[in-house]
């Protein structure tokens, strides 16, 4: 057996758990992508998970808001707990998982349509349909993802008009309009230019104020400015999960150390 | 050659062949080049072929005739030389046509786009390409022996109800050739044709967009109908667009089906003469080169060329201000 | 934690607009799946109706009779032979003007603006009405270059029918093609034919065969246009054969005999009033379609080998 199975549960006090992730395995078809995955995702803090590519984080992340039911022949065995349901359930629907749990993508994606249309998809397709409720949603959104003042001239202008950098934070608007609980975040700035992505960072402190955050990240100074809790995966398995400054400072497995000193990955 | 020094004594080895292999490859290009050129002459020569007759066929029938006159009937006496009521049967049977196909073609194409699985695609995709593979003869064949007579089975229950209250529009029975049976018939042969481009159309649509949607919380519908069938716009308009000078220009199915008599009318449930039919029925006869009647022909094809033309320029445009970069 | 029951709760409270929102979205499949099933019924009963009431003429005689005024007499003879050397002259223009223009569009043409007029052209030409291929025919061919209504003007006229679907193909099935393979055979010496000729055609082979073949299968069913170069529907002869058996063993008269078609056949035979000669048309649409649609699965079938036997 591998030593990395007999890893203790948490050992950090956590006071608000937002989710837990619970005996979680994975299959694409017949392989086995995530191997008795066990995490807490703690309320209003950011948790990032760090791994080599391949190690199944991006996997991990798509569970929560089940993006994986998009394809055919995945399979999750396990649970991943929200308010008391398991959100992997048969009987859950996706859709809902999706309105609590929205997510933010590698590569911003835009829909071809206005700015404004981008920020309220969400809203209306949830059937907010009031035109005022909506506006004053897209103005909050669009506040908090510190866009407003750059577009709110030019709302009806096509969301394409807008630097990489601004796409990327109207796709945060349109995660958080609908006031998720949890908002994922899969490699945000992996396609920015370093001003790009520290204005993203930052966007990202200012929200755990409000919402629970989960990012998947290559760079591991990422992970260390902005999280506040780091899961590093290895091979489909969560080899530890700890306070971030814990986990960097002083990994109890080698591996880890391996990886965060950049000897691998 | 520019890029040989003229230190090189001539039969370097690097410079040997070099005449002789370019002169070939110029030959090559040029060869290639003719036969890519014989598409530019194809269309020179059906325009000037169709321009030189219809100037010969209005020397004799004034312009303003053939475009405001509402009497087709170049093979009578007193011969009228009115194309409206062509005009009206190639629109009528056109429009009953869309009507059916549009519908169809993209419903099944945003189900076989956004809901089918692989496997299913797979397969009807196929299918659905031999049904546009027919040839149009077995199409007038089924319009006018299966179509038309269920159509008329079913007109049977309403057809003197509704003639007692809207004579004029409703006739007691139903036509053994009409536009609707040929423009419905019409619609399913163009059916697939819309379908399976605006299919691929939706499909280039990348995968991020119908992630983005989802993750919002949007079902399949509200994906595939606000964020894929708006992005994939440009497609589908042309895909539309070539369903219409499809059905504009098909000629065997309403010339079996919608009979053949010039009739200003744009009532579907009446026999009329379309452009096309018109010139198949002139050619059936023997008519001798450089009669008025030989030259008709001429002018209504020139007219059909440019309706197909004026879709297609309008096709070109739409797609060009609807595309989309995603 | 034991997972919670979830028959009566649910995540949000917006769980019944979440359920009307699915229940929509499931209707929709529901409407998709019901327009494919009528699309492939319309197929069936199509075929069903042909075969039903053509099946009494589906014998020997019909294949080898030519037309009468006796529809129980009447057969496709002359129609098949004749739309078997339409075909084979179709083919012989068609394919070396179709996949040259297709290699020069898309491995030759330089960006001016001589190139981008026969690119819209070749576009162009594949939205013209069929019927109007026919005029050009009328005019060009019968009328001014004189071949009358001959084999040969029916070649031409589908040939230039169905270029632009060889050309569209064609130049996908290069396109189809990545560069490493190009410059790999530049990389080795090779003059851009050689390139072309030794490895881009080879490779796309199967592709453009399945273009020439999608090609074929409308040129076969076209009707229009050779109804207005001016086909004869009643023929009691066979052209003279290609092949012959004396010296030179080869002629060319075929080409300007006068000839018939399997759909101006059956045109003919639809258009007559007399309830026996339907069941001709019937017979006659039968075998069309069994041509129509063997051409057709042949160029599914390679498309779907080709596809699945080449990976780049």
């Amino acid at each position: 057996m591998v030593e990395e199975l007999s890893l203790p549960k948490l050992n950090f006090p956590t006071t608000d758990l937002k989710a837990e992730v619970q005996d979680l395995d994975f299959y694409y078809g017949t392989s086995k992508a995530l191997k008795n995955v066990n995490m807490s995702v703690p309320a209003r803090k950011v948790t990032a998970l760090i791994g080599p590519s391949g190690c199944g984080k991006t996997t991990l992340l798509r569970c929560f808001n089940r993006m994986h039911d998009l394809y055919p022949g995945n399979r999750y065995d396990g649970q991943i707990m929200l308010d008391g349901i398991n959100i992997l359930d048969r009987k859950v629907d996706p859709i809902e998982v999706r309105m609590r749990i929205s997510m933010v993508f590698q590569r911003p994606n835009p829909f071809p349509k206005s700015i404004y249309d981008n920020v309220a998809y969400g809203l209306r397709v949830q059937g907010l349909t009031k035109r005022q409720a909506v506006d004053e949603k897209v103005e909050q959104a669009l506040k908090s993802a510190a866009l407003w003042s750059e577009v709110k001239d030019r709302l009806t202008e096509s969301a394409y008009a807008l630097s990489g950098g601004q796409q990327q934070r109207l796709c945060i608007a349109r995660a958080i309009a609908t006031d998720p609980d949890i908002v994922l975040f899969d490699e945000p700035t992996s396609a920015l230019d370093p001003i790009a992505t520290a204005s993203i960072e930052d966007l990202v402190n200012e929200l755990k104020q409000q919402v629970t955050i989960l990012i998947v990240t290559h760079s591991m100074q990422q992970a260390a400015r902005l999280s506040d809790y780091t899961a590093f995966m290895y091979l489909g398995e969560l080899l530890e999960f700890n306070q971030t400054n814990v986990l960097f400072n002083q990994p109890a497995h080698k591996r880890t150390q391996d990886y965060v000193s950049g000897r691998f990955g | 050659m520019s890029n040989s020094s003229p230190a090189l004594p001539k039969s370097n080895r690097f410079t040997k062949h070099k005449g002789a292999r370019e002169w070939q490859e110029r030959v090559i290009e040029f060869v290639l080049f003719l036969a890519g050129f014989s598409c530019v002459l194809t269309t020179f020569a059906i325009m000037e072929i169709l321009v030189v007759e219809s100037w010969h066929f209005f020397q004799t029938v004034s312009i303003v005739e053939f475009v405001t006159s509402k009497d087709w009937s170049p093979l009578f006496e007193p011969p009228g030389y009115g194309i409206l009521p062509l005009i009206s049967g190639t629109l009528t049977t056109t429009a009953v046509a869309l009507s059916v196909a549009i519908p169809m073609g993209l419903i099944a194409a945003v189900y076989l786009s956004e809901f089918a699985s692989g496997k299913l695609r797979e397969t009807v995709k196929p299918i659905l390409e031999l049904l546009a593979a027919i040839p149009t003869v077995v199409y007038g064949y089924f319009a006018l022996l299966l179509v038309i007579p269920i159509l008329q089975w079913l007109y049977s229950f309403v057809g003197p109800t509704l003639s007692n209250i809207f004579p004029a529009i409703f006739p007691v029975e139903m036509s053994g050739f009409n536009m609707l049976g040929a423009g419905v018939v019409m619609g399913l042969m163009i059916t697939p044709m819309i379908s399976s481009i605006s299919e691929d159309a939706m499909r280039a649509v990348p995968n991020m967009l119908r992630e983005g949607s989802y993750a919002t919380g949007a079902t399949k519908l509200q994906t595939a109908l606000q964020v894929v069938f708006p992005a994939a716009i440009s497609g589908i308009f042309a895909a539309v667009i070539l369903g219409i000078s499809r059905a504009v220009g098909e000629t065997m199915i309403v010339a079996i089906a919608a009979g053949l008599q010039p009739n200003f009318t744009f009532n579907p449930l009446d026999s009329a003469a379309t452009m096309t039919a018109y010139i198949v029925q002139v050619s059936l006869g023997d008519l001798p080169h450089g009669t008025i009647q030989y030259q008709s022909i001429f002018a209504v094809g020139l007219t059909l060329v440019l309706i197909t033309l004026v879709f297609n320029i309008l096709g070109y445009f739409l797609s060009k201000r609807f595309r989309e970069i995603y | 934690m034991a997972p919670a029951e979830l028959s009566a709760q649910s995540l949000s409270p917006a769980h019944n607009a979440v359920s009307r929102r699915q229940l929509i979205s499931s209707s929709f499949a529901i409407l998709g799946l019901l327009v494919i099933f009528i699309a492939l019924m319309v197929l069936l009963a199509l075929v069903t109706s042909l075969v039903l009431q053509g099946a009494p003429r589906l014998n020997w005689k019909f294949f080898t009779s030519f037309p009468s005024s006796d529809p129980l007499e009447a057969g496709i003879l002359a129609a098949w032979v004749g739309s078997v050397l339409v075909m084979l002259t179709t083919m012989l223009f068609a394919i070396p003007l179709g996949v040259a223009a297709g290699i020069y569009l898309e491995e030759y043409a330089p960006k001016n603006w001589l190139a981008a007029l026969i690119e819209i052209n070749v576009t162009n030409l594949a939205g013209v009405p069929s019927i109007v291929y026919g005029l050009l025919a009328l005019g060009l061919f019968s009328q001014q270059l004189n071949l009358g209504e001959s084999v040969l003007t029916a070649g031409l006229t589908l040939a230039l029918l169905i270029l632009p679907i060889v050309i569209v193909t064609t130049r996908e099935a290069l396109r189809a093609i990545p560069n490493l393979l190009r410059e790999a055979a530049y990389a080795l010496g090779a003059s851009r034919w050689q390139m072309i000729w030794d490895h881009i055609l080879p490779y796309s082979f199967g592709s453009i065969l399945t273009g020439i073949i999608i090609g074929m299968s409308r040129a076969i069913g076209e009707t229009a246009p050779l109804i207005t170069i001016g086909a004869l529907t009643f023929i009691a002869f066979l052209p003279p054969l290609p092949i012959q058996p004396e010296f030179p063993f080869i002629s060319f008269e075929w080409l300007t005999a006068p000839f018939t078609v399997m759909p101006i056949q059956m045109f003919n035979w639809v258009s007559r009033p007399e309830q026996e000669f339907q069941v001709n048309a019937a017979a006659a649409g039968v075998v069309l379609i069994v041509m129509t649609l063997t051409l057709n699965g042949f160029a599914i079938y390679l498309r779907y080998r080709f596809r699945k036997g080449v990976k780049w």
